[in-house]
């Protein structure tokens, strides 16, 4: 029985996440919400707004990137509510009380997190398949598009629980990460960023999401990544230090009183 | 001295809650943080669990410092805290097995400690459903067993009894019983004399974040007497002659006393006021209660 060394990060941690998963199979009306508002987003964009829109393409194909995102948005709400639901109830005082990791919490919570995101992402990918949209790309650049998603949600996800950490309440971590279900329609997501009023074009243009979805786009539509590769890649990368490190702080200083 | 305290003083912000508070537990004995609401008795437990930090004053458990070690505190202690801390969407069986992986007890052996304990605890039956559908008591119960997983050396119990029924209570007495006998060192918060006379070796008033007494329940009884009575009179205006009569505060029509118990003495009180012509109408004993401890010790 010993509680130090990388063994044991290692053990406590896959014994978080079998929770975090066991909560998650048991919490079904959540996941189910988080696939079905994109498919209906998704509907709504293709079959209503999606003729006014004119983007120089098949509207769907245009959009598909940007609801894959919106989904990855719902999902990692529903993290922070699992996180802050954690924090607020005496769970959290049993966990810290005992001899484990503070990183293992929360990476039981963002690698259910991350779980739930590729389910949901799935279903709504083939869901668009479905309805019409037909990628153009090879498998060089179907792994390009999942490997940025599976960095994009990992990132999110850590902003999700950084945001769970800081919330007060349940409902309070619901209303911090609503942004996250917004910054993308400020996006590339719906409408081309050269169609957006002059003094939104800098800000859609030069936040994260954009960038990713156009990469995303690019890697699935074949029309060429146009340099935002690498942008994406910084802008992921960095929101994940930024948020890995300030929810393992913050949850380390919370409740410490 | 397995659980050593000196000079603890915390505040949130201009509240000054715990006010320079000592301790010292034995290895194998019980200790009662015995206070009202907002004593300080939860920011204690926080404290020495190394959930908060001390302002002022440093703590030891088992020779480890809270502040400055508290990975190897955390690996001799354990905590059920005041609300219950269990994960209301896994079963009772899924929550204590998780504990024991998180104890590192090896999976074989964490599902079967977990068995031993739902048999303990009565939980057996109901260890297949989550337990959000528990009972109060049953989920009290579930949270002392996630405590004991390990076999800590030291178990901190915050309110372990509040809001249970008699029966579970008389439960949750027996387990805490069994403990003691295996040698386990405890530390509760009640704001039940009654529980702390049962349970305690040791018993620490404490009211606004200050120790006012601390002794054996035998020792506190004794200063506080062992019995009540109380008189109720026509109205304040008797009480108080009364009070000036007998000693002890009017509290409106109603006179409080402290007493042996027997009959002479009861017998004596009342040939005194129907000597002044001042006879209650009604009259009342009872065991001494916290309010009684207090009214008697803050006087
Ligand atoms: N995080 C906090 N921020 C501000 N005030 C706090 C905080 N925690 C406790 N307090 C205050 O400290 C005082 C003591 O609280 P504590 O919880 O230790 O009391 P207690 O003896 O456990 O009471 P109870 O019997 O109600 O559980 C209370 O006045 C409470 O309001
Ligand atoms: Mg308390």
């Amino acid at each position: 029985m010993t509680h130090d060394g990388f063994g044991a990060a290692v053990s406590d941690t896959a014994t978080m996440i079998d929770r975090s998963i066991r909560l998650t199979r048991r919490n079904v009306d959540t996941l189910f919400v988080s696939i079905l508002l994109p498919l209906l987003m998704m509907a709504l964009f293709v079959y209503v707004f999606g003729g006014a829109i004119s983007t120089g393409t098949e509207y769907i194909n245009y959009v598909v990137p940007g609801i894959l995102l919106l989904t990855t948005g719902y999902g990692a709400s529903n993290t922070a509510m699992a996180v802050a639901d954690d924090m607020t109830t005496g769970m959290i005082d049993r966990l810290r009380s005992l001899p484990i990791r503070s990183f293992a919490v929360l990476t039981g919570h963002v690698t259910a997190s991350v779980a739930r995101n590729a389910i949901s992402t799935a279903i709504v990918l083939l869901a668009s398949l479905a309805m019409g949209f037909r990628p153009n790309a090879g498998p060089l650049d179907w792994l390009g598009a999942i490997g940025l998603l599976v960095l994009y949600v990992v990132a999110l996800s850590w902003l999700a629980a950084a945001l769970g950490v800081i919330a007060k309440s349940v409902e309070s971590a619901s209303t911090l990460s609503f942004f996250m279900l917004f910054v993308p329609y400020l996006s590339s997501a719906f409408v081309q960023v050269e169609t957006m009023p002059a003094f939104l074009r800098p800000i859609s243009q030069h936040q994260p999401i954009t960038p990713v979805i156009e990469t995303v786009r690019g890697f699935l539509t074949g029309t060429g990544l146009n340099g935002t590769g690498w942008v994406a890649l910084a802008w992921c990368t960095g929101l994940f230090l930024f948020s890995f490190t300030l929810a393992t702080v913050l949850f380390r200083r919370r409740a410490r009183g | 001295m397995i659980v050593e305290a000196v000079g603890l003083r915390k505040s949130f912000g201009p509240t000054s809650v715990l006010e320079g508070v000592d301790l010292a537990v034995p290895e194998g004995s019980v200790l009662a943080l015995l206070g009202p609401n907002g004593a300080g008795k939860t920011t204690i437990v926080r404290i020495l669990t190394t959930l908060a930090r001390p302002d002022e004053g440093h703590a030891t458990i088992a020779g480890y410092d809270v502040v400055r070690e508290p990975a190897k505190v955390r690996g001799v202690i354990s905590l059920t805290g005041q609300h219950a801390a269990v994960d209301d969407n896994q079963t009772g069986l899924e929550n204590l097995v998780m504990v024991g992986r998180l104890m590192h007890l090896g999976h074989g052996r964490a599902r079967q400690r977990a068995q031993e304990l739902l048999e303990q605890f009565a939980l057996t039956g109901a260890m297949n459903r989550r337990a959000k559908t528990y009972s109060g008591g049953m989920s009290r119960r579930l949270d002392l067993a996630m405590s004991l997983v390990a076999r800590p050396r030291v178990i901190f119990l915050d309110e372990p009894t509040t809001g249970l029924d008699p029966a579970s209570r008389l439960t949750m007495w027996d387990a805490i019983g069994d403990l003691v006998r295996d040698g386990t060192t405890i530390l509760l918060t009640t704001q039940y004399l009654e529980e702390a006379d049962r349970l305690a070796d040791r018993i620490v008033l404490l009211d606004k974040g200050r120790i006012t007494a601390s002794g054996t329940a035998d020792a506190l009884k004794t200063q506080i007497g062992g019995e009540r009575i109380e008189l109720y009179f026509a109205d304040e205006v008797v009480a108080r002659k009364a009070a000036g009569l007998l000693g002890g505060l009017a509290d409106g029509p109603l006179l409080n006393l402290p007493s042996d118990g027997t009959a002479a003495h009861l017998h004596h009180v009342l040939d005194q006021l129907r000597d002044e012509g001042l006879l209650p109408s009604r009259v009342s004993s009872h065991r001494p209660t916290l309010d009684d401890v207090f009214l008697t010790l803050t006087a």
